[in-house]
């Protein structure tokens, strides 16, 4: 089984989705003879042609407006968002179009459709190559929101995604792009939409998290094993459908939860993660909810001071898991 | 009314007073949901009137066996021409678990039928013109010869997603027909305060197709139009823009007052070039129609109509629990 990177999973991932159904095609700005400005796309242009690899014009609104028409007709777009910052001009199609297409013709109508779109910061991108936008969709029914962590996961819940019959917001961190590796299996295989994984076992703190800050937990929960603290680590990897089962399940593990994200921290996922939390697991909390997210500023900063600052790391994480282990 | 005659459309006599009768079925309608508003029993209507003209002589034109309409929330006309009914329309505008639109779940107006390859569409304006091209790129991909007819108003072809959707079709010389639907007012501002220029047809300029503006209020001049529009699509010549100016002969909705910010003299003006004056006076003209033969069609229409209303009036809503459901598939 070959080791790859988070990036080179969803190339193959396309890549095998394209070669499975002509109805699959791909979307996007510098998609086609460039494959991408990270290269997701490389390699697909060759093999499948300039129609089913589309350069489109730099209008984030028809991407997205012009996969559901697409995606209505019966057909299976992906729509890249060259940066997650961008993806502002499409909102309007994707809340008032996609999420509501098949709730507004009473099921008549469906928007298979797939936006996927790099996110997250750490990257000196500055104040719009580095937002986590995440929360302006998780409060939309209609939409499924995938966040995968780690290359294994990228290549089966982006199949997942392709093969789904709902409009799939696919964010990928950029951080991980290249610095996240592991085995990837070349043969076919999905990984269901909504169901969270748990990523180490352990009886003293709860992490939840997902994307770049789950790896930063793991590390800092490697790092605290000399310190005798023994921390379970949950990878939401889906934020809509939002596995409950699997939350409630982690905070009965150890009756003390820390939710993490780089998204900022009010109406941030963990708002929603702790309130599950409160409302059904109530009695098996022996310490309040804590949450570890992005700073309230508009936006991340281009200085690296002030990046650091922005950004979440597994020595924050650990000192917040310390902090919780001690209550 | 033109010199244009419906035989060197290749249109025949029966075919013109069909789409006489399409019209006034869409009039009537519209007229009947007017009624129900202000008797209390619907709570919302948006109107066609002025309009008809446009949307018969455009869904004539195409091919309503394959084509694809991506309309907007005036397009009476032209969904009825493509297949829906007075009892559709009713059911939608009473709001009933039958509306085959929406299972009673959104406003009249807003039309979809897969039935008829009539994309559902929304309230926000001009997104489905992008669903439009999505459509005809899909056709392309496939290897389909359909073409897709987007509407929309002409304060509407201010929005962002017009101008990216004419620009994306015209890049990809995609078979679309771009039609706005001039009736120069949204809501209360006039087409002067909304379109510099003045000029909708000109902006094809800039996306390297035609543009060709059309009397709105002659069902031919608009089928003429269209038909050659379809003919470059389906072809491979790609989009085409045209602007259909006409006038818009109500209020916006049953909610809105246009002794507010027009005078009753402009719409009485407007009246006497109503589409469906000029074209039966055409159809008079050519001896296609006499005062009875219409007396007889209005009487038939409206038939349908009190059998749809009542009906439809009669028919379940949709159950509490429908609420929850087609949320995902």
């Amino acid at each position: 089984m070959p080791v790859m990177s988070y990036i080179d999973a969803v190339t193959l991932a396309l890549k095998e989705e394209m070669e499975r159904d002509s109805k699959v095609f791909v979307l996007g700005e510098d998609v086609g003879v460039r494959g991408g400005v990270f290269r997701a796309t490389v390699g697909l242009y060759e093999q499948f042609g300039e129609d089913r690899v589309l350069d489109t014009p730099l209008t984030e609104s028809a991407i997205v407006g012009v996969a559901i028409g697409a995606a209505a007709y019966g057909l299976r777009p992906v729509a890249e968002m060259q940066f997650a910052d961008f993806i502002m001009p499409a909102v309007n199609q994707i809340i008032s179009e996609a999420s509501k297409l098949r709730y507004r013709s009473n099921g008549n109508w469906e928007c298979p459709l797939v936006i996927r779109a790099p996110y997250g910061g750490g990257v000196h991108g500055a104040l719009y190559h580095s937002q986590s936008v995440e929360k302006i969709f998780t409060g939309v029914p209609g939409l499924k929101i995938v966040m995968p962590a780690s290359p294994y996961d990228v290549k089966g819940l982006l199949k997942a995604a392709i093969r789904d019959n709902d409009p799939v917001l696919f964010f990928e961190h950029k951080r991980c792009y290249r610095a996240i590796k592991e085995e990837v299996p070349l043969e076919d295989y999905t990984v269901p939409i909504g169901k969270a994984a748990v990523k180490r076992e352990g009886t003293d703190v709860t992490v939840i998290s997902y994307g770049l800050t789950l790896h930063y937990s793991l590390e800092a929960a490697k790092s605290l094993e000399q310190e005798g603290i023994d921390v379970h680590v949950l990878d939401l990897r889906t934020l809509v459908p939002l596995d409950k089962e699997a939350i409630l399940e982690a905070t009965a593990k150890t009756g003390k939860v820390l939710i993490i994200h780089e998204d900022n921290k009010t109406g941030g996922f963990a708002g929603e993660v702790a309130s599950v939390i409160a409302e059904e697991a109530f009695f098996e909390l022996d310490a309040p909810i804590r949450r570890l997210c992005g700073p309230d500023v508009p936006a991340m900063p281009y200085s690296p001071i002030l990046e650091k600052e922005f950004m979440l790391t597994p020595e924050k994480i650990a000192t917040a898991i310390r902090e919780l282990a001690e209550f | 009314m033109s010199e244009l005659k419906h035989t060197a459309l290749g249109l025949t006599d029966d075919q013109v007073l069909e789409m006489y009768r399409y019209m006034l079925l869409a009039r009537k309608i519209d007229e009947r949901m007017w009624l129900l508003n202000r008797a209390g029993k619907i709570p919302f209507v948006i109107s066609c009137q002025g309009q008809e003209g446009i949307q018969v002589g455009a869904a004539f034109a195409l091919d309503r066996e394959k084509d694809w309409l991506c309309p907007y929330y005036r397009d009476l006309g032209m969904v009825l021409a493509f297949g829906q009914t007075a009892r559709d329309n009713m059911l939608s505008a009473f709001a009933k678990k039958e509306d085959p639109n929406s299972g009673g779940r959104q406003m009249p107006g807003h039309y979809g039928d897969h039935r008829y390859r009539i994309l559902s569409g929304s309230s926000p304006v001009t997104t489905q013109v992008l669903h439009a091209v999505g459509i005809a790129y899909a056709g392309k991909l496939e290897k389909k010869d359909h073409v897709v007819l987007t509407t929309c108003g002409e304060g509407s072809s201010n929005q962002g997603d017009w101008h990216e959707a004419c620009n994306f079709a015209g890049v990809h010389n995609l078979p679309v027909i771009f039609m706005v639907e001039n009736n120069k007012y949204a809501i209360s501002v006039p087409l002067t305060k909304q379109v510099a220029g003045g000029d909708i047809a000109a902006r094809a300029k800039g996306y390297g197709f035609p543009g060709v503006k059309v009397d709105g209020n002659n069902p031919l001049e608009v089928y003429q139009a269209v038909k050659e529009a379809a003919e470059r699509a389906r072809s491979g010549q790609g989009p085409t823009l045209i602007e259909a100016v006409s006038y818009r002969l109500v209020p916006h909705s049953s909610d809105d007052d246009d002794r507010t910010y027009r005078s009753s003299e402009e719409v009485e003006e407007a009246r006497k070039v109503d589409s469906l004056v000029v074209f039966k006076k055409y159809l008079m003209d050519h001896e296609l129609l006499t005062e009875e033969k219409d007396q007889e069609i209005v009487a038939k229409i409206m038939q349908e109509i009190n059998e749809a209303t009542e009906y439809a009036e009669k028919a379940s809503y949709p159950a509490p629990e429908d609420l929850y459901k087609h949320v995902y598939a």
